[in-house]
């Protein structure tokens, strides 16, 4: 905003202050009305803007001498019925629009004041439509019209102004300035009391609102090229335009400036418009139009052209023209600066290019679009859909016009079903802050009321779970043709690879693939699917512990998918809902997964996890889907009766820490909760019995159904902390996976059960909750206490005693790792944890500094886990 | 309240009335002015025009104004029109009106 304010006089801003607060007042009263209120005021409008259509159109024509009366009452009636007609059912005051099934809400607040710049080439209809537009929203107006236009702009203020206030509007509802000046409309554009600048007008206006650093809506000018192609209707086409560019002498913005006509057409439609009452310019006549109505300084039209009849700018320019014509036609060469008519022209002279091509008419569009009409309006003649379509995506123009007049069709409600109205938003293309057709929801402000939603939840399990002694025999029911299994040396040697195919149907070609106990590398991989190829099988049989099963996971994803990108599918994601990566769902092969799991902990026979090893990058890759599930789970103890001590206790209490972290999750649920607990209190009873009496069967038989129940409960509540910090210490530190849980457990209870520093967000739980769900498995265990706080001490202590039975080591001390050694890692332990996604869904946000005391806690071990819960507030 | 008090009881339809009636009251200074807003449902432009001029009065004279029960669509708009700066506000009438 160039304008000088400060040579305003005291007497000036105290008139202009006047009117602001005049308008405030109105605005602040009219929030009190109902939507109701509102429709009985706006309708009486609509009536007398109609009913003074002929009379505002004459003021208009007397006063600014451009235009077509007929047109302008035309205009007028536009303003007032169509826009009626579109707001009249339209809610605007209160609750808006209803999302039920989002649990949104919209709900108006109305702007306040609206200071309002009018153009002269469509005055007192614009004053009508903005007028009809205020009302409905309960805005308050200060109008500037065009200098000259100010007295029917005034009058139709007047008239809006006094039918309003008959039915309740409140007084100052509509003010119009009294004369103005630039310093005048700079002063209010800055007003801390206008809430929105509406400036319908020319570029100069336009960009003194867009300047002035308050919200506006600038509608400025366009240059619509118009493509007639050759499969139009041409009868139709050429009215149309005649019709459109003739309309109140052109003055529409959205009318035709330049058509661009198909050669094979050409002739014809030029013998068209001329039979239908245009003249066609030759050479000559359009060189001297071109330099006489388009300033060759500014490139503009000119002013004095603007919005007159086709005759008298012949006669300006000195063309002999039938006294009939009703538009000018000049044929150019080309689009750009060389081209003098290709710009903008607000009066009837049409510029018309022939196209050697569809693709040389789409650029020379595309030039007359940039050539100042970005984003405004565009027109298209054309029976060819795809001519269509392409031309809407080259030309950017907020109205793309098909087969209709632009002005008339742009406007809206007449020729298509867009929102009537006499603004027209053109983008970013024309510096604007919208494309629509404005209309009252740009009057609005629109809040959002967003309720709590509860996220869907799920709970996902193989198709089938055999379980109990022998339930190996189940494999009987898997008819197949073809079956691979996946194991490991030791398991072949042990015979479970017999007992397997005892039971597999005798008619299936079973072959046998022995592995690497550990965790799968990506040739092992590599090697499992050509295995599944060269057999073409269609069922796997994973017989072992999580590594084996794993990579069974990944072979059968592999060899169904075999263009699936493991990295990319291991790619990183909060919400497994929302990941940005899907799985294939497209297959090539297809194989049943069965999973036979021969160790009691990871519980990989029901979960959607795998874990791949590779060596090359050093690096591990996580894979989580629903689809890596096994469609058959088998829980059968006779494979765990000869597992080892050491291998029970680690196996053993990775299932407690499962089943506890799967308990108080954020994802944790009813489902959920039901197998966390049941696999702990398992643990708490049979875990001892599996360790001291091997082959206590029943022992071992509930230590399996517990390491199952509760990867089924962290298959779909997730894991928590204590995974990422024992994730981060096993692999720095070379310490089984079980035995880097038991060192974290009790730190972790004792953490999670204080009030936290920082809370999780989640939208499933209403409150922080992991306290008492520790209490509640206390209770279950029958561990007595009063409060939750004594509750949570005596699981801490029950989870203690319990790893002193197990004999784990319990301090990281213990395993011999110095201080220094300890401390020194302390910083990529901590970043490794924190990257670790198991922590995501813990109840509690793990901070940096917080991460650090837990690994010092299970650094020093024993009593610091109730010595951190005693410190914590509120525990 | 003040020892110097005046309060003045209103509805829709007497707003404007009361409002006048207020300024009269004001004329004694360093006292407190309440108007009981309760059974007031809407305010217009004229009622806001009054309320501009009480306030203004209020401030030369130094007399608190304070208005009990206003409900909240009227306090917004007397918000909007900055007045809620100017004059107080009171959740219930004194017991004992004087007018």
């Amino acid at each position: 905003m160039t304008e000088n304010i400060s040579s305003l006089s005291e007497e000036r801003i105290a008139y202009l202050e006047g009117l602001v607060r005049e308008a405030r007042t109105a605005a602040a009263v009219f929030t009190q009305f109902t939507q109701e209120d509102v429709d009985r005021i706006v309708k009486p409008m609509v009536l007398a803007g109609l009913g003074q259509a002929q009379y505002l159109a004459r003021l208009a024509i007397e006063e600014t001498r451009l235009g077509v009366m007929e047109d302008k009452a035309i205009k007028n009636m536009v303003a007032t019925e169509f826009v009626y007609n579109y707001v009249k059912d339209k809610r605007t005051v209160g609750v808006i629009r209803e999302f039920p099934e989002r649990g949104i809400l919209e709900v108006a607040e109305p702007i306040g004041v609206i200071f309002s710049l009018t153009p002269i080439t469509n005055p007192t209809s614009t004053v009508l439509f903005k007028c009809i537009m205020a009302i409905k929203t309960r805005n308050a107006v200060i109008f500037s019209p065009h200098p000259s236009a100010w007295r029917c702009c005034r009058e139709a203020v007047n008239i809006m102004y006094e039918t309003a206030l008959k039915h309740g509007a409140p007084e100052g509802v509509f003010t119009c300035l009294e004369s103005h000046t630039l310093q005048d409309n700079a002063y209010l554009m800055r007003h801390r009391d206008v809430g929105l600048i509406d400036a319908t007008g020319g570029p100069s206006a336009v960009k003194a609102a867009y300047s002035s650093g308050k919200p506006a809506l600038g509608v400025g000018p366009g240059n619509t090229p118009v493509y007639l192609e050759k499969t139009a209707d041409l009868n139709m086409a050429v009215v149309d335009i005649i019709t459109s560019k003739t309309f109140d002498n052109g003055t529409i913005c959205a009318s035709e400036q330049t058509v661009v006509i198909d050669d094979e057409i050409y002739d014809v439609v030029l013998k068209k418009f001329s039979e239908l009452g245009a003249h066609i310019c030759n050479e000559k006549e359009t060189d001297v139009l071109g330099r006489t109505v388009i300033d060759p300084n500014t490139k503009f039209m000119q002013p004095m052209a603007v919005g007159q009849k086709a005759t008298d700018i012949a006669r300006f320019v000195g063309l002999s023209v039938d006294p009939h014509t009703k538009l000018l036609i000049a044929p150019i060469g080309g689009v750009g600066p060389g081209y003098p008519l290709s710009v903008e022209k607000l009066f009837p002279v049409l510029a018309v290019c022939r196209a050697k091509s569809v693709d040389h008419a789409l650029k020379m569009c595309v030039d007359v679009n940039h050539s100042g009409g970005l984003g405004h309006t565009a027109v298209i003649f054309s029976n060819n859909e795809a001519v269509v379509r392409k031309f809407s995506e080259v030309i950017n123009a907020g109205r793309i016009i098909v087969n209709s007049p632009g002005s008339i069709g742009a406007l809206g409600g007449v020729y298509n079903d867009m929102v009537p109205t006499f603004s027209f938003g053109c983008g970013t293309g024309g510096g604007n802050s919208t494309t629509d057709n404005v209309n009252v929801y740009h009057y609005l402000n629109i809040k959002r009321v967003a309720r709590r939603t509860q996220a869907h939840m799920w709970f996902r399990v193989p198709n089938q779970i055999y379980f109990n002694m022998n339930a190996v025999e189940n494999l009987r029911q898997f008819p197949s043709r073809s079956t691979l299994v996946v194991t490991n040396a030791v398991l072949e040697q042990m015979g479970h690879v017999n007992i397997v195919r005892r039971h597999i149907p005798p008619q299936t070609g079973v072959r046998v693939l022995v592995i690497p106990d550990a965790e799968p590398e990506v040739r092992t991989v590599t090697d499992g699917v050509q295995a599944l190829e060269s057999f073409k099988a269609d069922q796997i049989i994973a017989l072992g512990g999580g590594s084996i099963i794993d990579a069974a996971k990944i072979m059968k994803l592999k060899y169904e998918s075999p263009d699936a990108d493991l990295e990319e599918l291991a790619a990183p994601f909060l919400d497994l809902r929302k990941r940005v990566v899907q799985y294939p769902t497209e297959k090539v092969n297809r194989a049943r997964l069965i999973a036979i799991s021969t160790t009691s902990g990871t519980g990989s026979e029901v979960t959607p996890f795998a874990v791949l090893s590779d060596k090359e990058h050093s690096r591990k890759v996580t894979l989580a889907d629903y689809s890596l599930t096994p469609d058959v789970a088998i829980v059968d103890p006779q494979f765990v009766m000869s597992m080892p001590r050491g291998l029970t206790v680690d196996t053993g209490v990775d299932c407690l820490t499962h089943a506890l972290e799967a308990g108080v999750s954020i994802f944790a649920s009813p489902y959920t909760d039901s197998n966390a607990m049941q696999a702990i209190r398992l643990v708490f009873k049979y875990l001892p019995i599996a360790c001291e009496h091997p082959r206590d069967e029943e022992a071992r038989s509930m230590m399996h159904n517990a390491a199952c129940i509760a990867a089924i409960a962290f298959s779909n509540a997730s894991v928590g902390v204590n995974h990422a910090l024992a994730h981060a210490f096993g692999a720095r530190f070379g310490v089984a996976h079980g035995r880097s849980n038991a060192l974290m457990l009790p730190h972790v209870i004792a953490y999670n059960a204080s009030v936290p520093t920082k809370f999780m967000p989640s939208p499933n739980q209403r409150a922080y909750v992991a306290h008492k769900k520790y209490a509640t498995i206390a209770d279950l265990l029958g561990l007595g206490g009063q409060s939750i706080e004594e509750k949570v001490k005596n699981l801490i202590n029950a989870t203690e005693q319990l790893l002193d039975q197990l004999a784990v080591p319990r301090s990281i001390a213990d395993l011999g790792i110095s201080k220094d050694d300890f401390e020194r890692a302390i910083p990529d332990l901590v970043k490794t944890a924190f990257d670790d996604p198991s922590w995501r869904s813990n109840p509690r946000m793990p901070l940096m500094d917080e991460l650090v005391q837990l690994f010092w806690s299970a650094y020093y071990g024993r009593g610091t886990a109730k010595a951190a819960m005693a410190s914590q507030p509120g525990a | 309240m003040t020892g110097n008090s005046v309060v003045l009881q209103t509805n829709d339809d007497s707003l404007n009335n009361v409002l006048e009636a207020a300024l009269e009251k004001l004329n004694a200074p360093d006292g407190e002015l309440v108007l009981n807003f309760s059974p007031v449902r809407r305010v217009d432009s004229g009622a806001l025009k009054a309320m501009e001029k009480l306030a203004a009065k209020a401030e030369q004279k130094n007399v608190k104004v304070t208005l009990c029960g206003v409900n909240v669509d009227v306090y917004k708009v007397l918000k909007l029109v900055r007045l809620t700066e100017r004059l107080s506000f009171g959740n219930e009438m004194p017991r004992s009106p004087s007018h």
